[in-house]
């Protein structure tokens, strides 16, 4: 059993504090996805879970180990690197049998490891060639080849897609999912794509400044968005964040329009209160274009100033209150630019948040 | 359309005929070194190393042999055959005469009429008859005046001299072996020291490691004529004395600092991931230093160990101060060929040939390890 248990973990450098005391347990053999911008702590936090970074405070064990001062070759982890890392003087097979030859092992089980890890990632045919005769899919596989060869208690990856293109990137994303589905093992993925993170994690952590925001299911954080900045993190394209008043139970624009608050959460707002109203332009679609039926709606009347074709979908750009909204048009049609659209906001799917700490306002 | 994106034509040409002088300027001084090391000094005194490539035409005189000893009867007459070159050197005769008046009168295969019925036949190899009576095939042999042009000639007595006979003018094979026995290990200890010293300046933390860059970096600028009394001083008072272990040392030493900081700035560059993940792999500091940063400093230590090598191949100072004793048993080539300057001066074949003995090992050490100097040993590993 290796799971993975950072308590009260801070990094500094100096007098810079870059990660501030954060509590993340991660079971055996659950794949977690640290999202976050770039700058929030979520590959530091990473780096000190392999060893490469030493940790200012707090304690980080992986199985029943406390490792906060083992070095990286004693934590039996493995990690996949941004930019592939491969051994360039090294063939595939020497790559993948660096780390069990080094430890010692046997000429044959370390060809029988390879082989199989091989097999695994359809490397097979590639481990006579040197990491300049590979294109950059078969480098990532081979980096993730040489993670798991050596069966470690945990996998660790620090943006192993951000290097290659759009399609790869999809495909690789896959292929990472399908083989922790084949050798199922503690997952630690650090990203900065929520894509990514919705795709592949069992859990999503979102950082941001070296804090936690929310960890939670890919579903939960994004049905239930603690706070304004996870909402608009997460979800392609963002939440519409929206300011607003509560007054005699509704919630007020700025430009004095008025829709009712959501009734799950009418109990949660009181009068008077500034606010951030969510709503995702999925649920703001024009009347006969949603997915679903909601069972609360309200109507507003809004003019497209511009309509993005998607295909199966269309992104309709408005202008509410003086700022950017956007909504969907699923089953489109054709929409000209300046048409008015009466649309239908699924208010059973709205959030509100606080505007003075930006924590939503459903309890939990 | 001259000012075209990537197409600058005047800076172009100037790149190229630069090169083309500079090749020039490297290729011809060596090549006629070369050549000079295979021609005998007189070849060398009439001529230039460039008129060896071809062959050459020259007037000389020859005489017949010696009528009274070799003369044979043919009927009432006397006959003397033979070759004029005598079995040396040789060419093509092209026109010959029988007097200096006329030296271009006849050409190969043709007879001359000396008068009174005597006459020379000389054939283009330089076979010649030359029949006559009695009183004439007599006396001293017939002069003969040929324009010979001879294919190039080049000999090897020059090496044979200068590699194996003893005493001035010769000795190199010995100096040879010497300056190998300097240099090799010259080369190679430095380089051991350096590559560790540089892999933990560059990859591990330890308190004062920008401070031993600095000092490395200010060494750089030190001249070694500073320490060369001191440090015999030193190597006479601890018992090292003078000979190949002082030497050794002296050139060690002074080969370090740019040895640390040429590693040390190349190691620096490597892939920082690269070594994380092999930490990461479970490999201690000493496996990541042996397995992956020596592999891939490669063209590093190959450049430096070509700059540690010529510097102390061509080196006569430092073997002068710290090697080279009375006795002369370990003199190296560069104090050879000072030898050879003052005793063998005029010898331009002897001093040719020594020079090129002490070049010909740098010569082929670049040759052979200048494709490290470009390969780049890290495409692909990183994107």
């Amino acid at each position: 059993m290796a799971g993975i248990s950072l308590q009260n973990v801070v990094k500094n450098y100096g007098r810079l504090e870059v990660v501030h005391g954060i509590n993340l347990e991660i079971d055996h053999n659950e794949f977690v996805v640290l999202v976050g911008p770039s700058g929030c702590g979520k590959s530091t936090t990473l780096r000190m879970i392999a060893g490469l970074e030493d940790i200012s405070d707090g304690d980080i064990s992986i199985g029943d180990r406390v490792v906060n001062d083992l070095p990286p070759r004693k934590r039996n982890v493995s990690m996949v690197f941004q930019n592939y890392a491969l051994y360039p003087h090294m063939n595939v097979r020497e790559n993948l049998g660096f780390g069990l030859k080094i430890a010692g092992q046997s000429k044959e089980a370390v060809e029988q490891r390879v082989q199989e890890a091989a097999d695994i990632l359809g490397l097979s045919e590639l481990l006579e060639r040197i990491p300049a005769e590979l294109s950059g899919g078969q480098r990532q596989r081979v980096a993730m080849g040489r993670a798991i060869v050596r069966h470690p208690e945990a996998f660790l990856f620090d943006e192993p897609l951000s290097n290659l293109d759009a399609k790869l990137r999809v495909q690789m994303r896959t292929e990472i999912k399908k083989l922790h589905n084949k050798v199922r093992t503690t997952v630690v993925y650090v990203t900065h794509d929520q894509v990514e993170a919705m795709t592949l994690a069992d859990r999503i952590v979102v950082m941001k400044d070296g804090y936690i925001e929310q960890v939670g299911t890919p579903m939960e954080v994004f049905n239930h968005p603690v706070n304004t900045f996870v909402a608009s993190f997460i979800g392609s394209p963002p939440m519409n964040l929206i300011p607003a008043t509560i007054t005699s139970g509704q919630v007020e624009f700025r430009d004095a329009t008025k829709i009712p608050v959501p009734s799950r959460l009418a109990g949660s707002v009181s009068d008077g209160q500034e606010v951030i109203f969510g709503i995702r332009p999925d649920d703001l679609t024009p009347i006969g274009h949603g997915i679903h039926e909601a069972r609360e709606t309200t109507d507003i009347d809004l003019t497209v100033d511009l309509a993005e074709l998607l295909g199966t979908e269309t992104l309709l750009y408005t202008t509410f209150v003086g700022q950017e909204v956007q909504g969907k048009m699923f089953d489109p049609r054709d929409v000209t630019p300046g048409e008015t659209l009466t649309f239908r906001l699924s208010l059973d799917k709205a959030h509100i948040f606080d505007a003075a700490s930006g924590q939503s306002v459903r309890r939990h | 359309m001259d000012n075209i994106a990537g197409k600058k034509p005047g800076l172009t040409w100037a790149v190229h005929i630069s090169v083309f002088l500079l090749v020039a300027l490297w290729v011809f001084p060596t090549l006629g070194l070369f050549v000079s090391s295979f021609r005998t000094g007189d070849q060398i005194a009439s001529s230039g190393w460039w008129a060896a490539l071809f062959p050459s035409e020259i007037n000389e005189v020859y005489r017949a042999a010696d009528p009274d000893d070799n003369r044979v009867p043919d009927g009432d007459l006397f006959v003397v055959s033979g070759n004029i070159f005598e079995g040396e050197g040789g060419g093509e005769i092209s026109v010959w005469g029988t007097s200096s008046r006329a030296f271009d009168a006849f050409r190969a295969g043709e007879t001359s009429d000396l008068g009174d019925g005597e006459t020379v036949t000389l054939e283009a190899n330089g076979d010649y008859v030359w029949r006559g009576t009695d009183d004439q095939i007599s006396g001293r042999g017939q002069r003969i005046f040929a324009t010979v042009t001879s294919p190039p000639e080049f000999t090897l007595k020059n090496y044979d001299t200068v590699l194996f006979t003893e005493g001035s003018g010769g000795g190199m094979a010995k100096a040879f072996f010497n300056t190998l026995t300097v240099t090799i290990p010259a080369t190679i200890i430095p380089i051991l020291i350096a590559a560790f010293a540089a892999y933990a300046l560059a990859w591990m933390d330890f308190p004062g490691r920008a401070l031993l860059i600095a000092a490395v970096v200010a060494l750089l600028v030190v001249p070694l004529q500073l320490a060369l009394i001191p440090l015999l001083k030193l190597h006479l008072g601890i018992g090292i004395g003078k000979g190949y272990l002082g030497v050794w040392l002296a050139h060690t030493g002074f080969g370090l600092p740019l040895a640390i900081y040429l590693l040390r700035n190349y190691m620096v560059g490597l892939p920082k991931d690269i070594i994380e993940n092999a930490r990461v792999d479970g490999a201690t500091d000493f496996q990541i230093f042996v397995r992956i940063i020596l592999p891939l400093s490669f063209p590093a230590l190959a450049s430096f160990a070509i700059f540690q090598f010529l510097w102390t191949w061509n080196d006569l100072l430092v073997a002068l101060v710290f090697l080279i004793d009375a006795t002369g048993e370990t003199t190296v080539m560069t104090k050879q060929i000072v030898e050879m300057l003052g005793t063998r001066g005029g010898n331009w074949e002897i001093l040719a040939t020594a020079a090129f003995v002490s070049i010909a090992v740098p010569l082929s050490v670049f040759f052979l390890m200048q494709r490290y100097l470009v390969r780049g040993l890290l495409a692909g590993s990183v994107k």
